[in-house]
């Protein structure tokens, strides 16, 4: 890993700060937030926002060490896009189903 | 200019470490079951986040599969979870 250029580097430096400070708000508001819904909010943006900088990165960082365009990583984040909103919409219908406020089970 | 980028990885990898840290309080403090398989949830992507920040400071694509793998089998662990605490069982006849 030695000699990268610098259209490279910039970006990866900057995207990796940034997928750091995302991922850290994300689980701040997790443990801060009082409700379950607000949990649930802070948690599915961050991390998807978080997964899709740090690939990127890795993206332009692998680009320009093998001097070819590589994007192998894009598997990762298909799958993590295509994924992520169906565990979170079956955990919201949980939370919902669950959810003591709630006034009558139909089923 | 490489020198830069190892330091953002390991401010990234400070940041991750604490939100690792952050969500093990959740689980364990979480007042009901679905905050736990949230916190689940954070805790996987967060080593998927991990470990990709460690293929990119080492130069090695070997972490790649490491972290397709995590991805795979931490989303049928969360969904199977949630399914049960939807319906109370997973695979319904």
């Amino acid at each position: 890993m030695n000699e990268l250029p610098l259209w490279a580097t910039i970006p990866a430096t900057v995207l990796l700060i940034a997928s750091g400070i995302i991922t850290l708000i994300g689980a701040l508001g997790l443990l801060r937030f009082n409700r379950f819904y607000s949990r649930m909010h802070a948690m599915t943006l961050c991390n998807t926002m978080g997964v899709g900088t740090v690939l990127f990165a890795s993206m332009l960082v692998s680009s320009a060490v093998e001097r070819v365009p590589v994007i192998h990583e894009l598997v990762i984040m298909l799958f993590l896009v295509l994924v992520s909103p169906i565990s979170a919409i079956l955990l919201m219908r949980a939370g919902v189903r669950r959810d003591p406020r709630r006034p009558v089970a139909d089923d | 200019m490489t020198t830069v980028m190892q330091w953002a990885g390991a401010f990234a990898l400070l940041c991750f470490a604490l939100a690792l840290i952050m969500a093990t309080v959740r689980l364990l403090r979480g007042p009901t079951p679905q905050d736990q398989v949230l916190a689940l949830d954070t805790m996987y992507v967060t080593g998927i986040l991990i470990i990709l920040v460690l293929g990119i400071e080492f130069g090695t694509a070997v972490y790649f599969d490491i972290a397709v793998l995590i991805a795979l089998f931490g989303f049928i662990g969360a969904a199977a979870l949630a399914k049960f605490l939807l319906r109370g069982e997973v695979i319904e006849p």
